[in-house]
């Protein structure tokens, strides 16, 4: 059995009080739960502070190039199924210039866990506009704001028929180490979206679930099979609102603990799924999505089973002789 | 009749696209090398997907070269023209010589196939100015009807046999046993024997016509056979032939071929052939684009697979970044780029020289990589193999370059023995160096071990930012840096390669022939035909091209004159010029998108050694 400590090495040097510090201390104590061994683990980033993290892993890994990592971590995982493929990306590096891979990589459904920490700007960059920065936003790139909508990444997943979506907040190490390890019993690509804080080019962004009390007050834990509700004495609930959702408060306007919805991450249908993603308050955690899938990296080793089965070939000689071929004498 | 020896023919078949003109020069190709002559194979298609039948636009041609002796290239100017339209004699007869029998259905030349191929009078022979005695006009299309009256078959089935009268035809003007082609076609459509025996009706049938009709006309060839070399073989294009020695190499070197791709004329067969090897346990990935193909082939190399990513010019430019990872990294990977016309989509189905400089030097930062040029459509196989073998045993990107050219022709391949390859021998960390081993840790070659994930006690990172020499953590000293590059540098430097040969008058010549890659059949038979008339002349053809093979300064400066021929604007020139001090050689530069001539190159190769 591992212990967290199996799965660190060296000292971070994120900035004190950024947020990845807290995921990374939640994706060693998730890895320990989970027992794969570090030999078996392969940790793939792109480029960026988050990006980073596999240098603080005791596992195999990579820190590679700009956006690259999902494409990387695809040809790992394929090349070979039985390493436990974690792929770690910041918002730049995942939903700007990388992208179409992780679009792809959903598309497939490559058994990869993908990690996308979300801090809404260009941290090592010191400080761009990034895709999930919301419109009018102010940066040294937007100094008179942005004039461009943000990805919602939820609804990027699901539009790349994702299976697996689940949010946590970094400072939120249980809340964290359940997705992490949801992701991880998910086959499939599993997207967790880490909502994590830049203390220097973004200080505040998730401040209204960054901590405990405004987690009460302003985030649902959605489980699935269980009734959503919410708020300090669970007095908040969701209901459904003609084509969307909102939130309530039980006792008000007539609405029962009946009304309320039971939560079903395993619906294939993602409608109520994305919904859930989007709502603004409270903002949903948890496992939203978890749909089960054939994983490309199976469907791979399972055709080549069945050819190797049908065709009479197995090796180069015999290959050769499938030729039509002629004989000099 | 007459019957002319000669050492060598050319055949060209032309039709519409889908008038089968492959699959009859393929068999023909077949049955002559059954007998012993050597053959060289080249298709010419159009650029369009279906153009309409009929039209110009719409015309591909297969040449076949059959030689008593080695033919080097598909052959100038053909010695036989079939047209299997009107539009496919309009077109095609520019490459027949002025001598060379022509071939036609009369059937297709109605008034509208004139319009169509644009001519303006029903004299089409005149309009071209071609000699009727040198024509074969048979009603080709109602004799393949009369022949297969009985048959049941539809109109339209027996017209697909069109192709087979007229290999009929050109097996008699070559005096072929039409057994090898029976055969052949009773293998192809074993499964539909109904249509193999129609074909085989329509060739008998093609080739009796061709005795009892133009005896008294024609002329029938006889190509002897000279320097047979006994053994097996097979027809094979380059890319095909690339194919096979990406999976011969996995197989020696006991990996999982793993191939990222995104489809890209003329590299595109490459990514076919090795889909269908499943039952070999090929994995192919059909990636969301170039960046990908390679990306994910980096990362498979990381995984210990014999990591492949195939692409033309364009996709090289996309995947330069993730290649240099893999060359910070010191990773595994072949990087085949199969060259067409450039720049930018340039002519996709054409064939230039024109990536050398970008495969050397494309790429941010000191980042040197072996490149490899395959010279002929068979040997891509060796390229292939050589190639794979470099990667792995020195822990590098290779780039594998071949053209259009050598990737779409074809030759008569020797079967190979795989246990007649050199083993291959990747750099594998010893397990005993468990608990001391860092990544960047060097054999005796400079070559980085390869710990493969899923070895306890061998975790480590990797990544695109420098490395610490001793440590393998991240490092931005300015000492460290400049030691890893030269070290990156002197792994590649140190790489063996063999000696570059000199073929012709290595002792005397007057002139030293330089090129590299697909126009080594072309520069051979220039030198050929020129030592012929008497000339002392030389051939140095480069296929390692980084590194330098040891002798190439020696050899470059031996001559009293040197011409460097390329299908570019001299970037061959220019890095030998770099490699060797004080060399300066003439040029002779053709970007055309077309193969060189071998005329042309004779001319202007006379023109310098008188100069």
């Amino acid at each position: 059995m591992f212990t967290s400590n199996d799965y660190k090495k060296g000292q971070p040097r994120w900035c004190p009080g950024c947020g990845d510090h807290f995921f990374l201390a939640s994706l060693h104590k998730a890895m320990a739960e989970i027992g794969v061994a570090p030999s078996q683990t392969a940790v793939i980033s792109g480029i960026g502070c988050s990006s980073r993290l596999p240098h603080y892993m005791a596992t195999y890994g990579m820190n590679t190039i700009h956006g690259r990592a999902a494409a990387i971590a695809t040809g790992t995982k394929i090349a070979n199924p039985n390493l436990t493929v974690w792929q770690v990306s910041g918002d730049g590096d995942g939903l700007a210039i990388g992208g179409n891979h992780f679009i792809h990589a959903n598309r497939r459904n490559i058994n990869l866990n993908m990690i996308l920490l979300n801090n809404r700007i260009y941290g090592l960059t010191k400080g761009q506009y990034s895709p999930t920065s919301p419109r009018g936003f102010v940066s040294k790139s937007s100094p008179y704001g942005t004039v461009e909508d943000p990805f919602r990444p939820a609804e990027l997943c699901f539009g790349a028929r994702g299976h697996f979506f689940a949010r946590a907040v970094a400072t939120d190490a249980p809340g964290t180490v359940e997705v992490l390890k949801a992701a991880y019993e998910h086959k499939g690509a599993s997207v967790c979206e880490i909502l994590q804080n830049c203390v220097i080019f973004n200080n505040g962004t998730h401040d209204a679930v960054y901590d405990k009390a405004g987690r009460t007050k302003n985030a649902i834990y959605l489980k699935h099979g269980e009734k959503m509700l919410f708020g300090e004495n669970n007095e908040y609930g969701i209901v459904q609102d003609g084509f969307g959702v909102k939130a309530v408060k039980l006792g008000e306007d007539d609405y029962t603990e009946a009304d309320i919805l039971i939560h079903d991450a395993k619906c294939e249908d993602n409608t109520l799924q994305l919904k859930l993603a989007e709502m603004e308050w409270p903002i949903a955690l948890g496992v939203i999505r978890d749909v089960e899938a054939p994983t490309y990296d199976d469907s791979v080793t399972a055709q080549i089973e069945e050819v190797k089965a049908k065709k009479k070939y197995h090796n180069f000689a015999e290959l050769l002789e499938t030729n039509d071929i002629w004989e000099v004498k | 009749m007459e019957i002319k020896e000669k050492k060598s023919v050319v055949v060209r078949f032309s039709g519409d696209s889908g008038d089968g003109m492959q699959l009859a020069g393929n068999i023909f190709s077949t049955v002559s090398a059954t007998v012993g002559n050597s053959i060289s194979t080249f298709p010419d298609y159009p650029a369009d997907i279906r153009a309409p039948q009929g039209s110009l636009t719409g015309v591909s041609g297969f040449q076949v070269h059959i030689g008593a002796e080695q033919v080097y290239t598909p052959g100038d100017l053909c010695d036989v023209l079939v047209a299997m339209n009107a539009a496919a004699l309009k077109t095609q007869y520019r490459y027949a010589k002025p001598d060379a029998a022509i071939i036609i259905d009369t059937d297709s030349f109605g008034p509208k196939d004139l319009e169509k191929a644009q001519f303006k009078t029903e004299d089409y022979l005149g309009e071209m100015g071609i000699d009727p005695d040198r024509v074969i006009a048979c009603p080709l299309t109602t004799m393949v009807k009369d022949c297969l009256s009985d048959s049941g078959m539809d109109v339209k089935s027996m017209l697909k046999c069109r192709n087979m009268f007229a290999l009929g035809l050109v097996c008699w003007l070559f005096d072929r046993d039409l057994d090898v082609a029976f055969n052949f076609l009773k293998e192809k459509f074993a499964k539909k024997p109904g249509i193999a025996e129609a074909n085989i009706k329509v060739i008998q049938a093609g080739y009796d016509y061709g005795h009892n009709t133009h005896s008294s006309v024609a002329n029938v060839y006889r190509i002897e056979t000279k320097n047979k070399v006994p053994g097996r073989y097979m027809d094979i294009t380059g890319n095909k032939a690339t194919a096979y020695g990406f999976i011969a190499a996995a197989e020696k070197a006991g990996l999982k071929l793993y191939l990222g791709s995104y489809p890209i004329t003329p590299a595109t067969d490459v990514l076919h052939e090795l889909s269908k090897h499943k039952s070999l346990g090929v994995v192919t990935v059909q990636c969301e684009d170039e960046i990908a193909g390679c990306a994910s082939a980096v990362g498979a190399s990381f995984a210990g697979a014999l990591a492949v990513t195939s692409t033309s010019g364009p996709g090289i430019c996309l995947k330069s970044e993730a290649m240099n990872l893999a060359v910070i990294m010191e990773l595994p990977l072949v990087v085949l780029d199969v060259q067409r016309g450039g720049p930018a989509t340039g002519l996709p189905t054409k064939s230039e020289q024109t990536d050398l400089l970008q495969a050397l030097f494309g790429r941010n930062g000191e980042s040197p990589m072996p490149v490899i040029a395959a010279s002929s459509p068979t040997d891509c196989f060796d390229a292939a193999y050589a190639a794979a073998k470099m990667a792995l045993e020195h822990m590098t990107p290779v780039i594998l370059m071949t053209d259009a050219f050598v990737a779409n022709g074809s030759g008569a391949f020797k079967l190979p023995n795989l246990a007649d390859y050199p083993a291959i021998n990747p750099p594998y960390v010893p397990e005993e160096l468990k608990g001391s081993w860092t990544p960047y840790m060097r054999n005796a070659e400079g070559v980085r071990y390869w710990a493969v994930p899923g070895r306890e006690g061998f975790e480590h990172i990797l990544g695109g930012l420098e490395k610490d020499d001793k440590t393998g953590a991240i490092s931005t000293n300015p000492e460290n840096h400049d030691l890893m590059t030269r070290k990156r540098q002197a792994k590649i430097d140190a790489i063996p390669v063999p000696d570059l040969e000199v073929l012709g008058d290595k002792d005397d010549a007057e002139l030293l022939i330089v090129g590299f890659g697909g126009t080594y059949g072309h520069l051979h038979a220039a030198m050929d035909e020129m030592r012929a008339q008497g000339k002392k002349v030389a051939l140095a053809h480069f296929k390692f091209i980084n590194p330098l093979p040891k002798n190439t300064a020696e050899v470059l400066k031996k001559y009293p004159k040197v011409v460097v021929a390329e299908q570019n604007m001299g970037q061959l020139a220019g890095w030998l010029r770099m490699k060797v001090d004080g060399f300066v050689p003439m040029q002779f530069n053709q970007v055309k998108g077309q193969p060189f001539v071998v005329n042309e190159l004779v001319a202007n190769f006379t023109k310098l050694v008188k100069s």
